[in-house]
């Protein structure tokens, strides 16, 4: 077998092992334990979401934490008031970070680089503040309480066992995970790789290369979103702490570790670094932010390339295809 | 009959400095334009005015007599007007059959197509894979665009642009760089090409020139000097000194640094 069958073989493989441990999860581990996975598959959502703008399109963003407040705040909206069908939270919530995207995006599509790091920036810690402060909508700093526990379709009874929220969660992730891969196989996918790799020359070949980030722009606005209507779902309760600087900063330290442009590195960045201040950080009372810092400096410096460009073919070995 | 391409008194200053100095020539449809002059001419600037890289200081850029000198750059890539680039800019993290599609799938109407996979595109992947082979890079559609040799960068440049499918196409130095075989075969490419694209050159190598050229325009210190037959340029006087240096360029640096 060719190399190249080789490796698509070995990544089926993997892919098919890593689902079946997913599904047996909350049989092997308690309760606490499957509440911190469903929380990792929210985040390796988010996560998604910012490999999107960051790593496929080269924008790097410090905002998404705004769009998945938007998404939390409408899914747990929706819940109390219209439906506890958690399809139509998705649905709705994707909507809303879309639309916030949209309303958001043109200011920030003025600049790239660090200046659109920083415009970002400002809108995350805008929706934070927002959140604090709009208390007809969002209860404020108590936080939005009494949320229903979801339905996963109608006509089946609400979820309110932790496995079983953690099947809707994890459905729901690899719904928008499929999405994601599909739109990053498309034409739209490779135009926005060009918009990271050479920006000027994708414009002279006929892009209206503006139009084409901010597409992208709403598209991780609605992913943010979906990924808030989940969070929403396995929190049942929503405050603005949920869409705080250190979010976005997570989000994005968890693509860099992940290798910017992988989705599966996103992933495995997403849950790293979970585990590392949920869980590692309580071994040494309250130093989780420490250990991050330190897994952050390791991965810059042992896989500059992130998780993912470890089994990458070096540049100098590339064979002719 | 209109001519494809016309520039009508077309300047771009930089301060002081006038790179392009009021430049008006026609190109007619289906001519191999060549643009000569020595160093600092102004010949890449104003293919930038051309292109809409740049927006022109004063002037008219003309396609089919419609004025486009207000359309931004990616709008007159998709009328027709299609460049290439002096120094080679291409999608380097991209494989090289990905630079060629990203052009051709632009201009087939499916850049916004977000489900289907490209690799399941076929006419799309025929095309681009028939482009390689044109410019002789087809056995290496699968490696990456920056692992490329310089030759092979400025022949990929060159199918980039074709998948573009111009109407009006500009070559900045085409063969700057490439092997004597590779600029061989890049000349019987653009012999090649269909008569109803019109191509504007700018070009070092005056063999180049003179074997593809039926009009030749020269260009000295942002100004035009002469737009005629090979021949008539080759006997000019005036162009002869603009080349050898009798002309003074001081006046390029109105106070250059002593």
């Amino acid at each position: 077998m060719s190399p190249v069958l080789v490796r698509a073989v070995v990544r089926r493989l993997v892919g098919a092992a890593v689902l079946v441990v997913l599904l047996a999860l909350p049989w092997l581990v308690n309760a606490y334990a499957i509440s911190t996975v469903s929380r990792i598959l929210v985040f390796a959502a988010l996560a998604i979401s910012v490999n999107l703008l960051t790593g496929v399109t080269g924008l790097p963003t410090l905002g998404q934490s705004a769009y998945f407040g938007v998404g939390a705040y409408t899914g747990a909206i929706v819940s109390t008031t219209l439906s506890d069908v958690g399809p139509v939270q998705l649905v709705l919530a994707a909507g809303a970070g879309a639309l916030a995207a949209a309303v958001t995006g043109p200011v920030a599509m003025r600049a790239r680089g660090v200046a659109f790091l920083m415009i970002t920036l400002a809108i995350g810690e805008i929706a934070y503040v927002a959140a604090g402060r709009l208390d007809a909508v969002t209860y404020g700093t108590d936080g939005y309480s009494g949320v229903p526990a979801v339905v996963p379709l109608p006509g089946i009874a609400p979820l309110v066992i932790d496995g079983l929220v953690y099947y809707y969660v994890l459905a729901v992730f690899l719904l928008l995970y499929g999405l994601v891969a599909l739109l990053l196989r498309s034409p739209f996918g490779l135009a926005l790789r060009g918009i990271r790799d050479n920006e000027d020359r994708l414009r002279a070949v006929g892009y209206p290369t503006t139009a084409f980030a901010l597409a992208a722009y709403c598209i991780a606005g609605a992913l943010a979103g979906a990924a808030g209507s989940m969070w929403t779902s396995a929190q049942r309760f929503v405050a603005p702490g949920d869409l705080g600087f250190d979010v976005a900063a997570l989000a994005l330290l968890a693509v860099i570790i992940g290798g910017l442009g992988s989705m599966w590195g996103a992933s495995v960045g997403a849950a790293l670094v979970v585990l590392t201040r949920d869980y590692l950080g309580g071994y040494v009372a309250g130093h989780g932010l420490l250990l991050l810092g330190v897994l952050f400096v390791v991965v810059v410096y042992a896989m500059p390339r992130g998780l993912s460009g470890v089994r990458r073919p070096r540049r100098t070995s590339e064979v002719r295809a | 009959m209109t001519a494809a391409l016309e520039l009508r008194d077309v300047a771009q200053h930089f301060g002081q400095l006038k790179a392009v100095d009021g430049v008006s020539f026609s190109v007619a449809a289906g001519a191999r334009h060549a643009v000569i002059g020595p160093n600092g001419a102004g010949k890449s600037t104003l293919f930038a005015l051309i292109a809409g890289t740049r927006a022109a200081t004063a002037g008219a850029v003309m396609l089919d007599g419609e004025d486009v000198s207000g359309v931004p750059e990616h709008r007159r890539a998709t009328l027709g007007i299609v460049r290439t680039f002096q120094h080679s800019s291409l999608f380097l993290a991209s494989t090289v059959l990905e630079n060629v599609l990203l052009a051709a799938q632009r201009h087939a109407g499916l850049s916004w197509s977000m489900l289907r996979p490209l690799s399941r595109r076929a006419a799309l992947l025929d095309g681009a894979h028939d482009l390689l082979q044109r410019v002789g890079l087809d056995e290496r559609h699968g490696a990456r665009a920056g692992a490329l040799s310089h030759g092979e960068r400025r022949q990929l440049e060159v199918a980039v642009a074709l998948a573009c499918r111009p109407r009006v196409l500009l070559l900045d130095e085409p063969a700057a760089g490439m092997s004597p075989a590779e600029t061989a075969r890049f000349s019987r490419l653009v012999t090649e090409l269909p008569a109803e694209v019109t191509v504007l050159l700018v070009e070092h190598d005056l063999d180049v020139v003179f074997g593809l050229a039926d009009t030749v325009t020269v260009l000295h210190l942002g100004r035009h000097l002469l737009t005629g037959s090979p021949t008539e340029v080759q006997a000019s006087s005036e162009v002869q000194t603009a080349y050898l240096g009798a002309v003074d360029s001081s006046e390029l640096f109105p106070e250059a640094p002593t």
